[in-house]
């Protein structure tokens, strides 16, 4: 199965990517070529195989629910693009 | 002699002899990257470094010191440091000054060692060949034509070229190996777990491991005595005990058992790579090893799997990136989703953008089962084939990539260099620890020798690294003049 460049700008904008219309055409043969690659997995008989999340099948750690962190919002805001007073800001979304 | 031959077992000696002070060590490193042409370096951090050799004396003079106090290193640039930017190889944090220090990070500064400054590699891990980083591709130092591998490829080359006694990397399908191999140092990636991955940006979480990447299997081990342990901020860290991992370095071989895969000695591997490694077997023989034959049936889908299973982590992974709150943000969003879509096409390299891509459509309603769930269930099968291989020999032996360093820009297509992943990447998938041994040479450029143990056995693949250089000299090889 191979996309088509329409499936190819539907799938960047899942990701929240846009690819121009000069590279689109590139961007769909490279795509389909690695799913080329991956067509192989369909043949393998994987049989009751449980499928392999964790290499060491680890289950999640829990922890107590108590604050470990202290508040770094200054620190975290300082780097950011553009903030308010105790915000991030982006373009308006609701008028 | 001159310090930059010194391995960090030596240096840790001299600076305990005072032979030389950490201030003196930290700037002769400063001037050999100040001359270094192959741009391994992202940031250098000179002023930092030489504060951080000033206090490292004073905590020498009182004997308030560990073993690697005073001792420099360069830390690859996906490792966050507090104050330093931390960039990932990608414009996307060309801007990002971490706010705080990754576990590793934070575990060096603890023990006063000196960071010289951040390496150069792929963008966001992506890549085999040093060649998809925002900063440009880093040049082999045994030829200025060749990459240096990837993704941790500036810290090979820095390793090799001596301008840093050790480094850091991450290896998460072969990225430590790989470019230990091309370099001609020594690279080694603990089982998954071993070391935090608290603070290092993620590619893919069920895969990405730091490592030492060092010259000799005595330095790896050193180094790995200060890198790995338990972190209650990593979710997946191991609480399991750590040794010392010097302390195995003098067992004999004899009787050792080696297993050859033999799916890693079929078509597409590079003669001259082939000859070599088959000669450091025969060393190993020599030490009294036993070689046998093992199979590894599934490793031979390695690539498609990982190139679902990585891609799928990463497309969840980077959806952090967002333009909002760190990081490269286009000038003038027109609404949020312009935001959004501008900010990562303009902020993330064409590799990246592929993986994302590739993860997005494998994981999207009605390919999950074809795509994901598959390939987590080959995992299990190539996970099993070790597990089976492992109940007849102690180490697994081959080559780490098929061929030695390829010439930089040679390599266009994806496919193509995802192929050279062949030998490294079941290793991640099974969370076994592997490492890259020089072994020789090829056409005058490094090959290396890939061991691989069972979990949790680094004590074992260094010693068995270790007594093939004290047999064999290709560790000392020198890419510059001594």
């Amino acid at each position: 199965m191979s996309l088509n460049n329409k499936q190819v700008k539907e799938i960047a904008y899942l990701a929240r990517l846009s690819i121009e219309d000069t590279e689109l055409e590139q961007s769909t043969s490279e795509l389909n070529n690695i799913l080329s690659l991956m067509a192989d997995l369909s043949e393998i008989d994987t049989g009751d195989a449980k499928p392999m999340a964790h290499p060491l099948h680890m289950s999640q750690r829990l922890r107590e629910d108590e604050v470990t962190e202290e508040n770094l919002a200054e620190e975290f805001q300082a780097i950011a693009p553009k903030v308010g007073k105790s915000h991030f800001l982006v373009p308006t979304v609701i008028e | 002699m001159m310090m930059h031959n010194l391995s960090v077992a030596d240096l840790i000696k001299g600076l305990k002899n005072k032979d030389f002070s950490s201030v003196e060590l930290t700037q002769h490193y400063l001037n050999r990257i100040d001359n270094s042409e192959l741009n391994a370096f992202i940031s250098v951090t000179g002023d930092l470094a030489l504060a951080q050799a000033n206090k490292a004396d004073l905590k020498i003079a009182k004997g308030d010191n560990t073993l690697l106090t005073g001792i420099p290193y360069a830390h690859k640039d996906i490792f966050c440091t507090k104050g330093v930017k931390t960039s990932a190889g990608s414009k996307m944090l060309d801007s990002f000054i971490s706010p705080y220090d990754a576990t590793l990070s934070h575990k060096f500064n603890s023990e006063n060692m000196v960071m010289l400054g951040k390496t150069n590699m792929d963008e966001f891990a992506m890549g085999s060949s040093n060649e998809n980083s925002y900063y440009g591709p880093v040049k082999n130092p045994w030829n200025l034509k060749k990459v240096p591998g990837g993704s941790s490829g500036g810290s090979a080359a820095a390793v090799a070229s001596r301008i840093t006694p050790f480094a850091t990397g991450t290896d998460t399908g072969g990225s430590i190996r790989q470019p230990a191999s091309l370099c001609g140092i020594t690279g080694l990636k603990p089982t998954y777990g071993r070391i935090s991955r608290y603070g290092m940006i993620a590619y893919a979480s069920s895969l990405d491991q730091a490592g030492p990447m060092t010259r000799t299997a005595e330095d790896a081990a050193i180094v790995l005595n200060s890198m790995a342990g338990f972190d209650s901020k990593d979710s997946t860290s191991a609480s399991k005990e750590i040794p010392d991992y010097t302390k195995q370095l003098t067992r004999s071989l004899d009787g050792l058992k080696i297993g050859l895969p033999k799916e890693f000695f079929s078509s597409g591997l590079d003669e001259g790579v082939e000859k070599v490694v088959m000669q450091a077997i025969k060393e190993y023989e020599s030490m009294g090893a036993k070689i046998q034959e093992v199979s590894l049936p599934n490793s031979m889908h390695a690539i498609p799997t990982y190139y679902i299973v990585a891609p799928c982590e990463c497309s969840s992974n980077l959806s952090r990136f967002d333009g909002v709150r760190y990081g490269y943000r286009c000038e003038d969003p027109k609404d949020l989703d312009d935001l959004y879509l501008r900010s990562r096409s303009e902020g993330f390299g064409k590799e990246v953008k592929r993986r994302i891509m590739i993860g997005a459509y494998a994981l999207s309603a009605g390919y999950y089962d074809a795509y994901y769930l598959k390939a987590q269930k080959v995992r299990q099968l190539i996970s099993e084939d070790f597990k089976k291989a492992f109940q007849s020999v102690d180490v697994i032996m081959g080559p780490v990539s098929p061929t030695t360093a390829f010439d930089l820009g040679s390599v266009k297509d994806p496919v193509s260099m995802y192929l050279a992943d062949i030998y490294t990447l079941s290793v991640n998938l099974a969370g076994l620890p592997g490492m890259s041994i020089p072994a020789g040479f090829s056409k005058e450029l490094p090959v290396g020798l890939q061991l691989i143990g069972n979990h949790w056995s680094e004590e074992l693949l260094l010693n068995t690294a270790h007594q093939f250089q004290l047999k064999t000299d290709w560790h000392t090889s020198s890419p510059i003049e001594l």
